[in-house]
This record gives structure tokens, sequence and C-alpha cells, in this order.
């Protein structure tokens, strides 16, 4: 190119990374009961960026007990109180926003552009929208079954979250959980520890009473030990749909509350009649956003035939502008795959796309030396039968089929066990609901992709999961809507949890 | 001056021969371009609004847009003493530093085209070409008579570009196909200019055609009756140059370039002050049409304001100091 862009990084000291981070248990730092640490790196180059505890059976204890015992006052205070912590909370993540910006992408590889503009507006904003509703609850038409008494929280939620979206992850789990009465325990992925750590010194600005939020950071063996203990009222988790089916596993037959937000296959949808120039542009956000390792990405385009090539040609067209390498430069469109495990995964299924018979193309791109990258790439010629059209890839590559009318697009759309996004683009608006009603997705977008608002649900179902995050619908995954009043007497008998969660029950445990 | 970019030479085309589409054609043509979806359009703007140009990009960048200013003069008050300033600015926009850049070209009205050219041929620079806007700038509401005549008028002072407006009225109640004639009609005028003829630029005023899909009708409808240059406003009326209008012109280009092999610029005008926006346009040049729309003989920025921003930049750049709008010739 002639207008060659100069290199434009975002500034590295705008954050200071501690050499180690311990767990935050009960309002304070500490080392692991064992002592056990693992480092966390860069994906971009290779290189730790710091060393953090690895919780085990007596952290996730310890945790539990500090959310458990800070419960009862949390729960107690008025909504208006509660809503003045999430506001608090919220306005200091705008403040910090472009140094946790710049430490999520370190930590995780994406580009600065997509934390900065996406990742931090929606983090804050999300906390924004909560707090709104901290002391509304009664009036989000969420009244309790039994006897229409308001909504009350449910103790103690286990949150268990990805390393795709770390920071916003936390707050569509936290957010709501706080703004409800309910206190945490939250363990980010095992590759992105670090800015939940951040975020823990953020609820000590907040001066957040202590034990309201705790951050466990650990392998999957440590959110095993927190989803499974006794004393969490409510479990969370964001993830694979492996790990999900384990939980639900874990959890059936107790009374835990399980609310999953798994993996998915989307399909976008491209008839026509549709606005191309902008229908590429979706198709590009849709499946190359965030190196692709996103669980509503829109992994499977679906061209009408009348079309195909025209789409395609410009698809590659606008493929060969993408800017893959430093995720700190600000003009990085794609940045790194977040961890070597990823990378193997991603590059096993693309192998196997082409070794079944797909056409595999790539921009011409140079990947940097050090850290883990995976160029976008576009598989053509894709059927229903090719792996790479059923299983979630979880990063940049494309599969791209064809359909000749709409009941094929849609029988081709739902032929996959996920259930969790899809997009539609048509100029017509008939068709945009007439396909909507009948794709099975949690989410529809019509003429765009990849687009979240705090005031929407958000969730999939079948193999996606169940449960929303986000919007009014997002309070109920953390209220007990079902629940009989609890006998105030005779709650102390019942013994721990259901003495907290009848509120101010000190001596309950 | 930035090292030009590999392109076929500006030559106009020669004017349009053939006969006219019929009335049918040209609706159904224009009326079965894909829709414009604006949240996308805008989106993908404010996108590449975002790209951040630092250091030997931005120097590149800066003389590249000073090389793109027709710079601008279109007021009532006009006067060749005017005119004359402003030519003088054209050849040297900075007397202090000669390896700036000559602009592109002068602005004027038809009638002040002659001195425009006998200022640049004055100040040795008549390679800077003059842009004369013409058939009845800017409402377009005159007969086309009198628009044949003024573009005429415009060619025959010396004028070696010729800016029309369209007649939005006969657009916006879908008579495309005398927008088309009149389009005819006046590159045809302009074929009388030196060498292969005057460029013709249409401008469209967008802010009156309303709707992103007009514009791209526009567009189509402008490049296939032979216009050089498809061009957003006149700048005499409010919301003139937008950066999503602009790239949906350049998506415009782009496609009948890849339809037909004819290649036509673009020409965004008015509200283009800062530096920082030229730049934006330059990146939405580099990404949409391409580097091969990335000279003078494709893009062009109409501005008057503009080029005193782009001039304090260069010196910012350059001296690590910023000088203050004291130290830029005014026009």
């Amino acid at each position: 190119m002639v207008f060659d862009y100069a290199p434009a990084p975002e500034s590295r000291s705008l954050v200071q990374i501690a050499p180690s981070y311990g767990l935050f248990v009960d309002g304070e730092f500490r080392e692991a009961a064992d002592g056990r640490s693992f480092k966390t790196v860069s994906p971009a180059d290779e290189q730790a960026l710091s060393e953090v505890a690895h919780a085990g059976a007596e952290d996730v204890e310890a945790a539990v007990r500090a959310a458990r015992a800070a419960f009862p006052g949390w729960a107690a205070l008025p909504g208006a109180e509660r809503a003045k912590f999430l506001f608090r909370i919220a306005r200091i993540l705008q403040e910090r926003s472009r140094e946790l910006a710049v430490l999520e992408t370190l930590d995780n590889g994406k580009p600065i552009r997509e934390t900065r503009d996406a990742d931090l507006p929606q983090v804050a904003a999300h906390f924004f929208y909560y707090a709104g509703w901290a002391d509304k609850l009664a009036h989000a038409g969420l009244e309790r079954t039994a006897h229409g008494g308001p909504p009350r929280p449910l103790g103690v939620a286990a949150q268990v979250i990805p390393w795709n979206f770390p920071l916003l992850m936390l707050a569509w789990k936290v957010a709501p959980a706080l703004a409800t009465g309910n206190t945490v325990v939250l363990k980010p992925a095992e590759t992105t520890p670090l800015s939940a750590l951040f975020f823990a010194d953020i609820c000590r600005q907040a001066q957040l009473p202590a034990g309201v939020v705790n951050i466990l950071t650990g392998d999957g063996e440590t959110g095993a030990a927190l989803v499974s203990h006794p004393g969490v009222d409510k479990v969370a988790f964001t993830g694979s749909t492996a790990v999900g089916k384990a939980i639900a596993r874990e959890v059936a037959g107790g009374d835990k509350r399980l609310t999953l937000e798994l993996g998915g296959k989307g399909a976008n949808i491209v008839f026509e009649d549709a606005p191309l120039d902008q229908a590429v542009e979706g198709v590009v956000n849709g499946s190359f956003f965030n190196q692709g390792q996103v669980c509503c990405a829109g992994s499977r385009l679906l061209v009408q035939e009348s079309v195909a090539d025209e789409l395609l040609e410009a698809l590659r067209r606008r493929l060969g502008t993408l800017r893959l390498g430093d995720p700190l430069d600000k003009n990085t469109d794609i940045g790194a795959i977040n961890s070597p495990e990823q990378l193997a995964r991603i590059t096993e299924l693309a192998d196997a796309g082409e070794a079944e018979g797909a056409a595999r193309w790539s921009p011409a791109c140079e990947l940097p030396s050090q850290g883990y990258w995976f160029a976008p790439t576009v598989f053509t010629g894709v059927t229903q039968a090719h792996r790479i059209a059923r299983e979630e890839i979880f990063g940049p590559v494309l599969s791209v089929l064809t359909f000749r009318t709409p009941e094929e697009a849609v029988a081709k759309a739902n032929n996959t066990p996920y259930g969790l996004s899809a997009g539609i683009w048509t100029e017509k608006g008939s068709r945009i609901l007439r396909v909507a009603e009948k794709l099975r997705a949690g989410v529809v977008w019509a003429n765009t992709f990849n687009k979240f608002d705090p005031t929407s649900p958000f969730g999939g179902y079948r193999e996606s999961g169940f449960g929303r995050e986000g919007g009014r619908h997002g309070l109920e995954a953390y209220l007990d809507l079902t629940g009989a009043e609890p006998a105030e007497a005779g709650a102390v008998a019942n013994e721990g949890r259901r003495g907290a969660r009848a509120g101010g029950k000190a001596g309950g445990r | 001056m930035p090292t030009p970019p590999s392109s076929p030479p500006a030559a106009p085309r020669p004017p349009v021969t053939g006969t006219a589409p019929s009335q049918a054609e040209l609706r159904s043509r224009l009326h079965g371009l894909p829709g414009v979806d604006a949240v996308g359009l805008e989106q993908r703007a404010a996108g590449l609004a975002t790209r951040s140009i630092k250091t030997t990009a931005k120097a590149y960048a800066l003389d590249l847009a000073i090389s793109m200013v027709d710079l601008t003069t279109l007021e009532g008050s006009d006067t060749a003493g005017k005119v004359r300033a402003l030519c003088a600015k054209a050849a040297r926009p900075d007397p202090g530093d000669p390896t700036t850049p000559h602009t592109a070209a002068v602005c004027v009205y038809p009638d002040l085209a002659a001195t425009a050219k006998e200022a640049l041929a004055a100040a040795g620079a008549p390679q800077v070409e003059v842009a004369a806007v013409a058939t009845a700038f800017p409402s377009g509401r005159a007969s086309l008579r009198v628009k044949i005549a003024d573009a005429e008028d415009a060619v025959a002072a010396g004028a070696d570009e010729v800016d029309m407006v369209i007649d939005r009225g006969a657009f916006l109640s879908g008579d495309y196909l005398k927008v088309h004639e009149e389009i005819r009609a006046v590159k045809e005028a302009c074929a009388a200019g030196p060498g292969a003829g005057a460029r013709l630029k249409v401008i469209f005023e967008n802010a009156e055609l309303a709707t992103y899909d007009n514009i791209r009708r526009a567009s189509w409808l402008a490049m296939e009756a032979g216009a050089d240059f498809i061009k957003t406003s006149t700048g005499k009326v409010g919301g003139a140059a937008t950066l999503p209008a602009t790239l949906l012109m350049l998506e415009a280009v782009r496609g009948y370039h890849a339809a037909t092999g004819t290649r036509v610029g673009v020409k965004p005008a008015g509200g283009i002050r800062a530096a920082k926006d030229a730049l934006r346009y330059l990146v939405v040049v580099n990404e949409t049409a391409g580097p091969e729309w990335l000279t003078p003989d494709w893009f062009r920025f109409g501005a008057s304001g503009l080029l005193g921003d782009l001039l304090m930049q260069r010196h910012k750049l350059a001296t690590g100091a910023y000088s203050g709008a004291a130290y830029v010739t005014v026009d």
C-alpha cells in the first residue's frame, strides 16, 4: 500500500502490572493457601506479564465463607445504597478505562482498538445499567409467583468466566448479581486473570464492603471446586459447551440455580436483496471481531447463490485491508490468538476443513514470529457435512455455504446443535420478520451483527446454554422468584444458607 | 511532495457518444442497485475514522492532502484581486518552505476563470488547474440552454475543470433522464476545453438528496452520463461533505471501475476544515476505493480554510512547534 500507516502504539506505561498478584478474598489480597501460583503471558509476544496465585479448595472455602458472611448485610442494604456502589464502580471503570484497555490487550492479545472502543465502554455501561435497577427491583415485573412479594436475592453467586472478553464477561456477571443483592465469588479464565484482579482493586477503591466481591484465580480445577461448593446458591458460567455440561451434571439434583452461556455456530444469512457493502462489513465483523473468539460469532456465512460471487469477491478485497499485528497498535484490526491451546484447536479444525475438501483462502498477511497468530481464513465450498460447518472453531475462520431459497437458508441455519446467534441481511422488512421467527437462535441481528447493549438480553438455547444476561431479563437469573416466604423463626434450623438467605440471621452459620 | 502512486494518466475520457438510455432503463437500473444500510455505513465510516496516522504516515498524508485541495472562493464579493491572492497561495501555499506541494486547483465562478488562469501562470504554477463552477451554481435552477452557455463560458475562459450541479428537483421527482441528459450536454460543452477537454465534476448536493440510496443512485447516474468526478456538495447548503457519504461514493466509483474499467474521481466539498478530518478522508479513500485513488487525479478536497490547518500541521510536524494562524497566509 502506498499510504502505509506508521506504527501508532498505545503506551504500555499506562498500566503498571505488579510482578505477582494474590487472591482477592474478603476485601484483601492474599497468597493461595498452598502457595501455588502460575504465570500469565502476553499472547502477542509470549512474555510473562505477572505471576498470579492458584486458588485451591481451601481458598474456595475461604472465599465462599467471606461471600456468605457479607451477604446478609449487602442484601439488607436499600437498593439505592447498593446502586451508589455500582455507580461508583462504573465511574472508576470509565476513569481508568485507558489503563484497563491496555491491560486487557496485553493479557488477552486482542487489539487496543477493540478494548478501547468496545470492551471498556460496554463494561462501564453494564455497571451503569444495573446500578439503575438496584432500587427498582420491585418494579421489574418479577414478583414471586408464590405470593406476589418482591423478589429476593439468591445468596452467593459462583461465577466462572471465559478469556475472550475477560472484563466484559466479569461485568455481565458481577453487575446484575450485585444490583440484585447477591454476593460474588468469581473465577476469571486461567489465561486472562489480570483485569479481574484490577477490578478487585476498583472494588476497594469504591469502598465496596469486604466479601461482597471475591476473585479467585486458577484453572479448571479451581472452577470445579467453586461451582461444587455447597455454600454456593447460584452458578453462572460462560464458556465451552463441554465444561457447561460438566457443570450441569455437577449441580444436578441440588438446589443451586444455574445459568449457562456456551458455544455457538452462528449463521449470517445474506439474501440477494441485501445492502451488499454493509453485509460485507457485517460478515467481517461477525467472524473476525476479536479474532473470531466470540461465542456468538457469525462463523457460518450463508449466502444466496445469485449474489455469492459478487459478495465473496467484495469480502476477499475487504479482508485484504485487515491489519494483523501488534495488538497495542491503534491501527491493528486482528490481534493474537489467546493461547497456544486455542491456536492448536483452530489450526486442527482449519486443517480438517482443507482435508475434507473445502477451498481455503487467506489474504496475504505476514504473521509475527513471536506469539500465537492465525491469519483470517475463509473456506468456500463448505457443506453441512464438513466439520468446519458444524463445530465451533472459535477463531478467525469463516465457512461459506450457499443457499437458493429462504427455506433452505433457514433449514441450514438451524441445522446445528447450537442456538446462540444469527444474522439476516436483506432490505426487505417482511423477510427479516419471517426468517427471524423461524431461526432457532437466542439473538437474531438484522442488517447488523455483534451489536451489544446492556439493555438487551443475551443468551441461547440447546447446546448454547440457557438463561439470559443483560436487560431486565438478566435480573431474573439472580433473583428468587419462586420460593415461599421463609419461616423467620425456623430459618436458623435450616442451617447456614437458608438462614443467610432469610437475611440478617448472622448466627445461622 | 508525496511519491505519486502508480495510476492511469488523468486524461479525461472522450465525450459520451451513442444513444441515451430511456427513462425506464435508467430507472430500473438505478433502482436495481443494492440498498445502503445507513447504520452500517455510518458505523464503517466511524470505524475508519479511528485510524491513527502518525509520524511518517502523517507527513505523507498532509502533503498528499495539500496536493488534493481545490482552493475555493465562491462568493458574490469575489474580485480579481481576491482571486489573484488565492492563486498565489495555491501556487506556493507556504512561501517559507518551497518543499510544500502546490494545490491541485483553484475553484472560482466562470467569470473569474480567466483571471485565475493568468494569475497562476504569472505565479509560475500553470500546472495548478482552474476549476469553474457552472450550470447555474449552486441551485441549478436554469434552463439547459443557460446551463450549457454557462459551461461553455467557463471552458472558453480557460477552465481546465468544470464543476456542474445536477438538477436536484428533477432527480427527486424521478426524472433521471433529464439529469442524465444535462450531464451529457455539459460534458459535450467541456469537450471544447484544452487537450481532450475540460474534466467534468458533477455535484449532487447530498444534503438535498437526503438519503444514502439517492446518493448511490446519483453516483451511478452521473458516472454513466460521463462524469469524470463526482462531488458531494456545493458548500452553499448546510450538511455538506460527510465521511459516510464520501465512503459511499468511493464504493460507487470502485464498483463502476470494476464493472466498466473506467475510473472516476471523488471530491468531498464543504465543511472539511481540519487537517485531522482530511486525514480521515484519505484513510477512507485508501481502504475503500484503494491506493489508486490516492492522487490529485482521482481525489480532491473542495475547501478554503482546510489548507491553513494542513499547513500549520505540516509545520508542526517538521519543527515540533505549533506556529499558529498568524504564520499562515490568509487568502
